[in-house]
């Protein structure tokens, strides 16, 4: 190892150019897990024991579902539910100051659901039932500050941390009403469209009367929708000791609902959001690997070459082979060493600076530190093959 | 007491047409403390000899010994070879290839580490070694920083750490003016009478044959004794 002392600079930059690719692999798998993280986050968060969703869909997460209204007091008539609660989400852009903002609002079911549970790093839960919200700090928000969203304005009371969607947009919580309030809402421009087109359907029925007419010719009159905004999803509790197959098997005969698990609705998340992106990034991540394995094997062949002469001199000074094997190993293990040092320090300071999150633990590190050796040791062997070749005659050759 | 002994050794390169013989049937011996030199010109076969006898490259036929022990006989090696060449026979060669990233004190230490010699003795050897060949004071210099003379000197302390009884000198003095190269074979005469070591020594340096107490010549793959001038 004292020839490194020579070349320090150089080495040194070999190390830092493989702990980039290792850095590299190291964050795909991270970026994976934060992609899990993300997208199973609010299922684990809201903590139901079933999510009924829309018939046939696979829920608020996975595509477009919207429930029935009343169907929150229909499932708290079922035995064995304790409660259930409407739950909307939907990922909206904002332009908030000079900035484009996307971000999911989740409502939240008031009063009993008041973002107490949250992970916050600041302010509080929702204490009013209206014009409040709780953002995660990813956002850029800060305490106090009003959000115009639609007609209404939100104060920011509380800030989480790590709370993204599983497009890894900032979730934004307010209460369940001023959720589908701000989801729902419609431009001044779109409420005269609808004036005009009801004020032409009335004309066309015998329900037509001046009175009706004269309330969709005031602009300050808001349309109701025809029903209440719907909810995407129920959440449903259960008593304690029912039984969860019972309540399912019982609500598979409702027509117009599909019921899942927690679990179950995890999956669906997994399968539907997360799927393609694992595959995606498991290949690119493999195939990165074996780019790093025949980076790390050029580099060791070529450290192996550029000491033919020395190699050579030892074997004729009747070096043994295992201090061959070992010279050539050790370099191996000693870049490895070190390039994985480097992507460890890069994970540390440069990943949480990526517009993903990326979550390494200690399997994580394990696992790449492991395939780091692997690859090494068997990038030594092309250099230890070329070593043992070496002829010690070679320095007689001059 | 023979330090190395020869006897009827043959090898050949290549094959038909191209077929080299580079030893027919040489025969040579080198006693303990005696300085051994081997002419010829260019392509005799001398550095054929000297790989035999270094165990480099073994020849086809005939017999080496080593201190009255048969280590080679038609090719067939009586022992580990590598560990014979790093016991039991110090090289020295044209070049000094001191190995550059080595100070002069870790070269020397270097081939008593091969030996498994580890530990504070191996310093003191090596110190004693660099100053009894008069390099005492470079011990901690690297070899870019020695003068060529030095580096041989060097050289010849590497060799001479595991106290072979056996010394191969390829040209070692090639790369050294007149007065220097002198002063190196003086050198190995010294080291032959002091240590009890036999040296063979290849050479072209006519002018300093009055060093050595036995000349071979080789000429086309045969060895005779010469006449000695001096």
């Amino acid at each position: 190892m004292k020839d490194l002392r020579r070349q320090k600079v150089s080495f040194a930059a070999t190390a830092l150019g493989l702990g980039l690719l290792f850095a590299i692999v190291l964050a795909m798998g991270g970026i994976y897990r934060g992609l899990v993280e993300d997208a199973t986050l609010l299922v684990d968060h809201m903590g139901a024991d079933i999510w009924v969703v829309q018939r046939d869909t696979r829920g608020p997460f996975a595509e477009r579902s919207t429930v029935p209204p009343g169907l929150e007091d229909r499932l708290r008539a079922q035995k064995g539910i304790a409660s259930a609660r409407s739950f909307s989400t939907a990922t909206i852009q904002r332009i908030v100051g000079t900035r484009s903002l996307r971000m999911t609002v989740v409502g939240l079911s008031w009063p009993e659901d008041k973002g107490q549970a949250l992970p916050l790093v600041a302010g509080r839960a929702l204490r009013d039932p209206h014009r409040e919200v709780v953002v995660d700090r990813s956002l850029g928000l800060v305490l106090g500050q009003i959000l115009s969203l639609g007609d209404e304005s939100f104060k920011v009371v509380g800030l989480t941390k790590g709370m993204l969607s599983s497009g890894g947009d900032g979730l934004v919580f307010a209460t369940e009403l001023d959720a589908r309030a701000i989801l729902n809402w419609q431009a001044p421009e779109a409420r005269r469209v609808e004036r005009e087109g009801r004020l032409a359907r009335l004309g066309g029925t015998d329900l037509d009367s001046v009175s009706n007419q004269d309330r969709l010719r005031d602009e300050r009159f808001i349309p109701p929708t025809l029903a209440p905004a719907p909810a995407n999803a129920i959440l449903v509790s259960l008593r304690p000791g029912a039984s969860i197959d019972e309540v399912l098997r019982g609500l598979e005969a409702w027509p117009d609902v599909t019921a899942y698990t927690a679990q179950e609705q995890r999956d669906l998340l997994l399968k539907g959001v997360v799927e393609k992106s694992r595959k995606q990034i498991g290949l690119f991540r493999a195939l990165l690997s074996i780019v790093s394995g025949i980076v790390v094997t050029l580099i060791l062949y070529n450290m192996t070459v550029a000491k033919t002469h020395d190699i050579a001199l030892l074997k004729l000074l009747g070096a043994r082979s295992s201090v061959v094997v070992k010279l050539v190993l050790n370099q191996g293990l000693l870049l490895g060493a070190l390039g994985y040092s480097f992507a460890i320090l890069l994970a540390k300071f440069l990943f949480p600076l990526f517009p993903r999150r990326v979550m390494l633990g200690t399997a994580e590190y394990l696992g790449v530190g492991l395939l780091v050796l692997l690859l090494v040791t068997l990038a030594s062997v092309a250099g230890i093959v070329r070593a043992l070749r070496i002829p010690p005659t070679l320095i007689l050759a001059g | 007491m023979e330090a190395v002994r020869a006897e009827n050794l043959y090898k050949t390169y290549g094959h038909g047409a191209t077929e080299v013989k580079a030893l027919l049937g040489v025969s040579m011996v080198a006693h303990a403390g005696e300085v051994v030199a081997l002419l010829g010109p260019s392509g005799s076969g001398k550095s054929t000899l000297l790989t035999g006898l270094g165990l480099l490259n073994p020849p086809e036929k005939g017999t080496i010994d080593l201190m009255g022990e048969r280590v080679l006989e038609d090719g067939k090696a009586f022992g580990d070879l590598a560990a014979l060449r790093r016991s039991r026979i110090g090289f020295v060669f044209q070049k000094s290839n001191l190995i550059p990233f080595l100070s002069a004190h870790e070269n020397v230490r270097l081939i008593l580490a091969l030996n498994d010699q580890l530990g504070a003795e191996t310093y003191t050897r090596s110190q004693e070694l660099l100053e009894y060949l008069g390099v005492g004071n470079r011990s901690q210099h690297f070899p870019e920083e020695l003068s060529g003379g030095e580096q041989q000197r060097v050289a010849i302390a590497r060799a001479l750490a595991p106290a072979p009884p056996l010394i191969l000198a390829d040209e070692p003095t090639a790369a050294l003016d007149s007065t220097r190269g002198r002063a190196v074979m003086e050198l190995f005469r010294k080291v032959a009478r002091e240590q009890g070591t036999a040296v063979v020594v290849v050479t072209h340096d006519h002018r300093t044959l009055d060093i050595f107490d036995t000349v071979y010549e080789m000429e086309d793959g045969v060895l005779s004794r010469a006449e000695q001038t001096a």
